[in-house]
């Protein structure tokens, strides 16, 4: 009855009220979990959210901004109307940008960018540049049209104009087989330089084929495991084990040499006259599934063998005992409790298919390329990193859809990794 | 007393070292170890430079990434002539000095083209035979493309540099009109429409060690690579393999110091040392690739000149690589060449 009344607050032996000394020592274990979680949480900040963050941000983010390059020129455009080659002020703001971008040696960085949207401008604008400096006083336009008839072309013009914020879609576009054309309207490009779209679909559908075979390949195999007495089941987990411990490139490479024309591979295929000739197995989609499928067996495999542990045999027994034939006890009993192992090997496999690189680029052929080997020219051979935070958002994106599709279908609940 | 000193000279003496310490990074395989021999091996030895060897292939985004990021572990880099240009353009190469390299600028193949970096070698990118397998082989570029006369794969580098340029060469266009005609969207077409013609015979490469290897394993019938990787299997592999000069594109490799390097100077001794005339002729002792100092040619030996690109009998139907185009429409004709072979 005490403590319902007001002034008579419970306290501990040192005069605290309790409510505070509980809230006190609850917040301190909540601190200490919170210090327990930091550094993982950091890390994983530092490691893995910023750099996506930066691609994100990279794809649709101008890095050679050259509107800080020309900012007169910009200034000047403003009021163009697009239709027509800009008036005498414009080319004098770009006569003065020029004579500054060569001062501070960053006229290449405008050629640059302008050689992504226009082939072949990068060395006019170099050069203009360059005689923009011996320029004297105007008027400008002939002078500067004179210098290459490039820049009396409107396209030129409308591509600088576009150019103008610190923002652009032109790399997504370009991801897409996009672009814009001189009205500022969306087209295709041109069918004989359109890949990318192609190659997001192949990368997808390599995916599936991988991850449906690792599944026919992997589930019997988990079964068998899961049956077996634990010292056969410990033996043949180490034939799945042994591969899954050797480096990604090392298995990649023992598959070149097994599928060469000459290779172990094609010589037994003579050796039983199955084939008269070396079948085409490496440089080809054939070959990369199978290496790929190697790769992925246990990441598919090990779950689903994990769940099925778990699964009490009595089960099977009930269901046998009430009348179910074998394949029935076994479809209708045994299967649905696999399920949750299948979702989360098939999920695993598929997602890190979708990043394949050095797989598809030694044992496939040039219609075997995946996204990340477009990525990797667009870095390395382009110097475009734009383009390449486009695939990669794209590739994130689409891969997040597809999760959140696979969610709403299985349920990530439902999902169990062992 | 004497004790202290004795430490303070072991903890002085690695500090030192760590001073003159240097990373030179080049392509690998047989082209970095005849560097190792003519200059990184002597110059470490002369000068007690610690040097650290690394290999790339030529990604020029991983020196954009430590000159963006301020954290440049490179000091030397051998490139090509298109990242020369392209990386000197958007300045992530220091300009080069060439008085500190104690050369004539007229005396280097190319040197007046190239403000950010020092030629070194001229090599070639050339197609080979195993003439082991094949007695009559090819001789000239159309040859690479007859697949009548010579049934079998090719190997061909998984890039249009020097693919365009052959197939024009096949299709009848002369050496010195290349360029004229891949100005054009007709003339790209038409290579194009070449290359369709030997699509499905080819195998591609992306690293210069393969075609050797595919040839070696009899993969490919004929393949294109560089002439210093061919010349290696048949000098140190004894392999029966036989390069074809006609239509030989050489193009030079430069050494450039990326923008920030914390020791420049070092950097510049190096390069200043890879240029003498004497070290430059001393590396077509391990392969043939000329060297660009052109005044090392006196001090090269008569039986290993024969087999450099530079040699006249070699020249004779050779393409003059215009890095100058390859940095304007570079990037437009690899986006379809990309598209051309996922079609």
């Amino acid at each position: 009855m005490v403590a319902t009344t007001a002034p008579d607050i419970v306290r501990t032996a040192d005069g605290v009220p309790l409510k505070q000394k509980l809230q006190r020592v609850e917040r301190s274990r909540q601190l200490k979990a919170v210090g327990l979680v930091m550094p993982l949480l950091l890390f994983i900040i530092l490691s893995f959210a910023l750099p996506i963050l930066t691609m994100l941000k990279n794809a649709i983010d101008d890095p050679e901004d050259i509107s800080q390059v020309l900012p007169a020129t910009m200034q000047a455009l403003q009021s163009w109307n697009g239709q027509d080659i800009p008036d005498e002020a414009a080319f004098a703001a770009l006569a003065a940008d020029l004579k500054q971008a060569q001062k501070d040696k960053t006229a290449a960085l405008v050629g640059k960018r302008l050689n992504y949207e226009i082939s072949g401008i990068r060395s006019k604008v170099i050069a203009s540049a360059r005689k923009a400096e011996k320029l004297e006083a105007g008027p400008y336009k002939d002078a500067i049209i004179a210098m290459d008839p490039v820049w009396g072309e409107r396209d030129t013009w409308a591509t600088i104009k576009r150019a103008d914020s610190p923002w652009t879609s032109f790399y997504l576009l370009a991801a897409l087989d996009m672009q814009r054309d001189a009205d500022n309207s969306l087209e295709s490009v041109p069918a004989e330089r359109s890949i990318y779209k192609t190659v997001f679909v192949r990368t997808f559908w390599i995916a599936f084929q991988v991850t449906l075979a690792t599944l026919i390949l992997g589930f019997p195999v988990a079964y068998l495991l899961a049956k077996l007495p634990t010292r056969y089941s410990n033996l043949l987990m180490i034939f799945v084990l042994l591969p899954f411990w050797t480096s990604l490139l090392v298995r990649t490479t023992a598959w070149f040499v097994l599928l060469q024309d000459n290779g172990l591979i094609n010589e037994m295929i003579q050796l039983l006259h199955l084939s008269s000739e070396p079948v085409r197995l490496i440089f080809s989609r054939l070959g990369t599934i199978i290496a790929m499928t190697h790769i992925q067996l246990p990441f598919t495999l090990l779950p689903i063998y994990s769940v099925m542990k778990t699964i009490s045999p009595s089960h099977v027994r009930a269901a046998r005992s009430l009348g179910a034939g074998p394949f029935y006890a076994f479809w209708r009993v045994y299967f649905p409790q696999t399920v949750p192992g299948i979702a989360a090997g098939c999920l695993l496999t598929f997602i890190l298919c979708l990043g394949y690189y050095i797989t598809p680029a030694l044992v496939g052929g040039a219609t075997d390329q995946m996204v990340s080997n477009l990525v990797a020219t667009a870095i390395n051979q382009e110097n475009n990193w734009g383009k390449a935070s486009a695939l990669g958002g794209i590739l994130l994106a689409a891969t997040l859809i597809l999760y959140s599709v696979y969610n709403r279908l299985v349920g990530v609940d439902k999902m169990k990794f062992g | 007393m004497a004790g202290v000193a004795a430490l303070a000279l072991t903890l002085a003496n690695p500090a030192s070292a760590e001073d003159k310490a240097l990373t030179v990074v080049s392509w690998g395989g047989a082209y970095q170890a005849s560097q190792q021999e003519a200059y990184i091996k002597p110059f470490a030895k002369e000068t007690g430079t610690k040097i650290t060897e690394e290999e790339y292939n030529g990604e020029i985004a991983k020196i954009r990434a430590m000159v963006e990021a301020k954290a440049v572990t490179w000091d030397v880099v051998d490139v090509d002539t298109q990242t020369a240009l392209a990386a000197c353009a958007e300045g992530i190469l220091e300009p080069i000095d060439y008085a500190k390299i104690g050369v004539d600028r007229s005396k280097m193949i190319g040197g007046d083209q190239f403000d950010c970096a020092v030629p070194t070698i001229l090599y070639s990118t050339i197609f080979a035979y195993d003439a082991d397998k094949l007695k009559d082989g090819p001789k000239t570029v159309a040859d690479l493309f007859d697949t009548k006369k010579f049934p079998g794969k090719r190997a061909l580098q998984k890039n249009p540099f020097i693919n365009l340029e052959w197939a024009l060469m096949a299709d009848g266009v002369a050496t010195k009109d290349l360029y004229k005609v891949l100005s054009t969207p007709e003339g790209v077409d038409r290579a194009f429409k070449k290359l369709d013609t030997i699509k499905k015979d080819v195998v591609w490469w992306e690293a210069g060690a393969q075609t050797p290897q595919l040839l070696a394993d009899g993969q490919i019938v004929m393949g294109s690579t560089w002439n210093g990787r061919i010349y290696n299997a048949i000098k140190n592999d004894h392999k029966n393999f036989v390069i074809v000069w006609d239509g030989q594109a050489p193009d030079y490799d430069l050494w450039a110091i990326p923008k920030g390097s914390p020791r420049t100077d070092l950097a510049y001794q190096f390069i200043a040392f890879a240029t003498k005339p004497e070290n430059q002729a001393n590396q077509t002792n391990y392969i043939s690739y000329g060297p660009a100092n052109t005044e090392a040619t006196p001090h090269i030996a008569p039986d290993v000149l024969k087999d450099l690109p530079s040699a006249p009998d070699n020249m004779k139907n050779a393409i003059i690589v215009d890095p100058q185009f390859w940095a304007d429409k570079g990037e437009e004709l690899r986006e379809r060449f990309n598209a051309w072979l996922a079609q």
